[in-house]
């Protein structure tokens, strides 16, 4: 008693739960922890990596990155916290300071970011009269520059120039005339700055003869001359200066050796000190003698 | 017998490499129902509790992590019969049981019950050398058992030292170390079919699955359905399955004899089919719902609606009495029980201390079971339920899962066989130069 157009209904094939072939290889696989681990960490890493890639890939938007970059950067940096109002500059004198003023050139106020200290410290040390400097961020937005200046402990005639130079041989200053060092004393020759201590060892020791002492000249890059008024010298030997200079000091405080009419003391061979004396002194040396010779 | 050796210890191999893992699949391939049960090992005593006592019957190592029955289909008498389906059915399985755990599983301890197990009692006797016996030479004294001719057609599946005796002491359960001059062994052997067991490995190889050991369904029912005590005094323990019943005969913690009735439960339920003329599938629902095998009064007012799908009104409303569903079913429980009853007479199981007798299986559950086989095995018969494992769902902890239970237990602590046990140099000389050679040859 079937109908006979309509379509035979099928009876329901009783579900079937076997998975196939191959969704049991699928499920087991996705059960193994190597891919477990791949999906779960290396494909979503993979989408980002694509994604980052692709976007950074257009020129706009690179550019757009790199200017908010700055832009964020420099809200930063000129944040008032980190801004630099001034420059403090101690350890010296005015003069110096405006020299180190004008080695710095910055138009304050400047990001502490944009400061190369380092630098700033190589180019105050260069200044001829600061041995050494420490650069460094102050307190409420200072430059602190520390200086160690150069003493000046002699005066160098360089041709027309009159340099000050330190213990160390090394130039610390120019100075426009004599008179505004007096105090130091003034040498000369080739190579004397390099024997600074020696000169200045003299220096003490002529200390008697400080009121006529003009300054003190290597000569021949070997020994010194000690120049005086009048155009007097005392001609020192390169070894054994000192003594040499102690006998003619003796000698002026005995005799007032130098008081006299003597051009130079040539205390160069130890054993046979030499005078020289004016022309006319000579002469009237020799008439004196020839007197009395003839009494 | 070589290459079953070999067999075996590549098995043993791939269990070590499953417990390195830490996880093992455990497989009954009944006749009924497949289940599954994916099994995860922290090590021995990680479960350990906080007190003195340690781990009980050694199951504390691993733990139930999935669990999946599917109905068996192409399985017969416990016996692979249509390959594709069983291999379909076992995909279900143990991709449920996967999908549970979360894990993967490239490992499987399976157990077979059909195949017509045979059992065997083999003896050897070996001269100790130097005094004092070593693990050489257990493996000679077992390679010293006369092998009987058990046919061409046949695998031994299970080889166990049962006893050991030095000189005159007997029943010893480790003789190494001990001083003595003559070591003899009682080993238990089981055999079964060859083409039954190979269908097996066949089908778990065609599912991308590594076969790490093979038992024997009523040895994993006897170790999770029998207590302590019952082990070790003497006790069979019967497996009533769906297409098979096993019989294990278990003795001072060795099963000493194994056979199986090739009847079961579904036997019982296409006896209800043909009786009552109605489907299995319907055969099946009556059977479990109101089956029994002790017939009172009260059954035959309580009628059971068979039904039908003819269309026809009389023929669909058909009712039958629950006594004429027991008169059918009695018969053929009774029979099994009779050919079990045989089976145990024939093994000697009345020489036994203790003859205490657990039912378990699916087909254990028929109400009144207990009753009838006191009257057909002896006074000492009990229902058995699996022993209780970690981690395993309420679904499967009934009688039906004693065998795949018994497979977890098989797993944690597999008894010493034959092939745990180097074979002495002396027995295979001549073989090992030729395949020396052969290597050669295939590999240059």
């Amino acid at each position: 008693m079937q109908p006979l157009n309509a379509t035979r209904r099928h009876r329901a094939l009783p579900r079937d739960p076997a998975p196939s072939k191959w969704t049991y290889k699928l499920q087991r696989m996705m059960l193994t922890p190597g891919v477990r681990g791949l999906l779960r960490v290396g494909v979503p890493l993979a989408l980002i990596g694509i994604i980052a890639v692709s976007w950074y890939s257009q020129e706009d938007n690179r550019l757009a990155t790199v200017a908010k970059y700055e832009a964020l950067k420099n809200t930063v940096q000129q944040r008032p916290e980190f801004m630099i109002a001034e420059m403090v500059v101690t350890g010296t004198d005015e003069a110096l300071a405006a020299q180190i003023s004008a080695a710095l050139p910055m138009d304050f106020p400047a990001s502490s970011f944009a400061l190369d200290l380092e630098a700033m410290r190589v180019a105050v040390e260069a200044l001829d009269g600061v041995r050494s400097a420490r650069v460094r961020l102050g307190d409420a937005g200072t430059l602190q520059v520390d200086v160690t200046p150069r003493v000046a402990v002699a005066i160098w005639r360089d041709g027309q120039n009159l340099r000050l130079i330190d213990e160390d041989g090394v130039y610390a200053g120019l100075i426009a005339a004599r008179a505004d060092r007096f105090d130091l004393p003034l040498i000369a020759g080739e190579g004397a700055q390099d024997y600074i201590a020696e000169a200045l060892a003299l220096y003490r020791d002529a200390k008697p003869l400080h009121a006529r002492l003009r300054g003190m000249v290597r000569m021949g890059e070997r020994r010194w001359d000690i120049v005086l008024d009048r155009n007097q010298r005392i001609l020192l030997p390169a070894e054994g200066a000192m003594a040499a200079l102690d006998r003619v000091i003796v000698l002026q405080q005995a005799n007032d050796l130098l008081d006299r009419d003597v051009l130079a003391v040539d205390m160069r061979n130890a054993d046979r000190p030499t005078l020289k004396m004016n022309t006319e002194a000579a002469g009237a040396l020799r008439r004196a003698s020839q007197y009395e010779a003839e009494n | 017998m070589g290459d079953l050796y070999d067999s075996q210890r590549a098995m043993r191999n791939m269990r070590k490499a499953a417990m390195q893992r830490g996880v093992i699949a455990i497989l009954d391939i009944g006749t009924s129902k497949i289940a599954c049960l994916v099994l995860r090992f922290d090590g021995p005593e990680s479960f350990r509790a906080a007190d003195g006592i340690g781990s009980l019957a050694g199951q504390s190592s691993f733990r139930v992590i999935g669990a999946a029955t599917t109905r068996s289909r192409g399985v017969k008498f416990g016996e692979v019969d249509a390959m594709q389906e069983t291999e379909r059915a076992i995909r279900t399985a143990v991709q449920a049981a996967q999908k549970m755990a979360n894990v993967r599983v490239d490992h499987v301890i399976a157990c077979i019950s059909g195949g017509r197990p045979k059992s065997y009692g083999l003896a050897g006797a070996v001269d100790i050398e130097n005094g004092l016996v070593t693990d050489g030479d257990i493996g000679r004294v077992m390679a010293a058992c006369d092998v009987p001719d058990y046919g061409a057609e046949r695998d031994v599946l299970h080889a166990q030292p049962v006893n050991f005796a030095l000189d005159h002491r007997s029943g010893m359960a480790d003789p190494r170390g001990q001083i003595g001059n003559q070591l003899t062994t009682d080993m238990h052997m089981l055999t079964v079919d060859s083409i039954a067991l190979q269908n097996i490995f066949y089908c778990i190889k065609r599912c991308d699955l590594e076969l790490a050991g093979i038992a024997s369904s009523a040895y994993a029912s006897g170790i999770s359905s029998l207590v302590e005590d019952e082990q070790e005094l003497g006790a069979a323990c019967i497996d009533l399955g769906g297409g098979s019943t096993g019989i294990s005969v278990f003795m001072k913690k060795h099963m000493i004899y194994s056979d199986a009735v090739r009847m079961g439960g579904d036997h019982v339920t296409s006896d209800i089919a043909m009786g009552l003329s109605v489907s299995m599938a319907t055969a099946e629902r009556v059977k479990t719902f109101y089956g029994g095998v002790v017939a009172t009064g009260m059954d035959d007012r309580e009628m059971i609606e068979i039904g039908g799908d003819t269309g026809d009104y009389e023929h669909d409303r058909r009712t039958v009495s629950r006594a004429e569903l027991i008169g059918i079913m009695r018969p053929r429980v009774e029979e099994i029980l009779e050919e079990v009853r045989m089976r145990l007479d024939a093994a000697g199981f009345e020489h036994l201390p203790s003859q205490q007798i657990v039912l378990t299986g699916g087909a254990s559950q028929i109400p009144g079971l207990d009753g009838l086989a006191s009257k057909i095995l002896g006074q000492q018969v009990r229902l058995g339920r699996p022993l209780r494992v970690q981690g395993l769902p309420q679904a499967a902890i009934g009688p039906a899962f004693s065998g795949a239970v018994g497979l977890t237990l098989f797993a944690a602590h597999p008894q010493d066989e034959w092939w745990d046990f180097e074979i002495p140099a002396e027995a295979h000389p001549s073989r090992s130069l030729k395949r020396a050679v052969r290597w050669f040859k295939d590999n240059w």
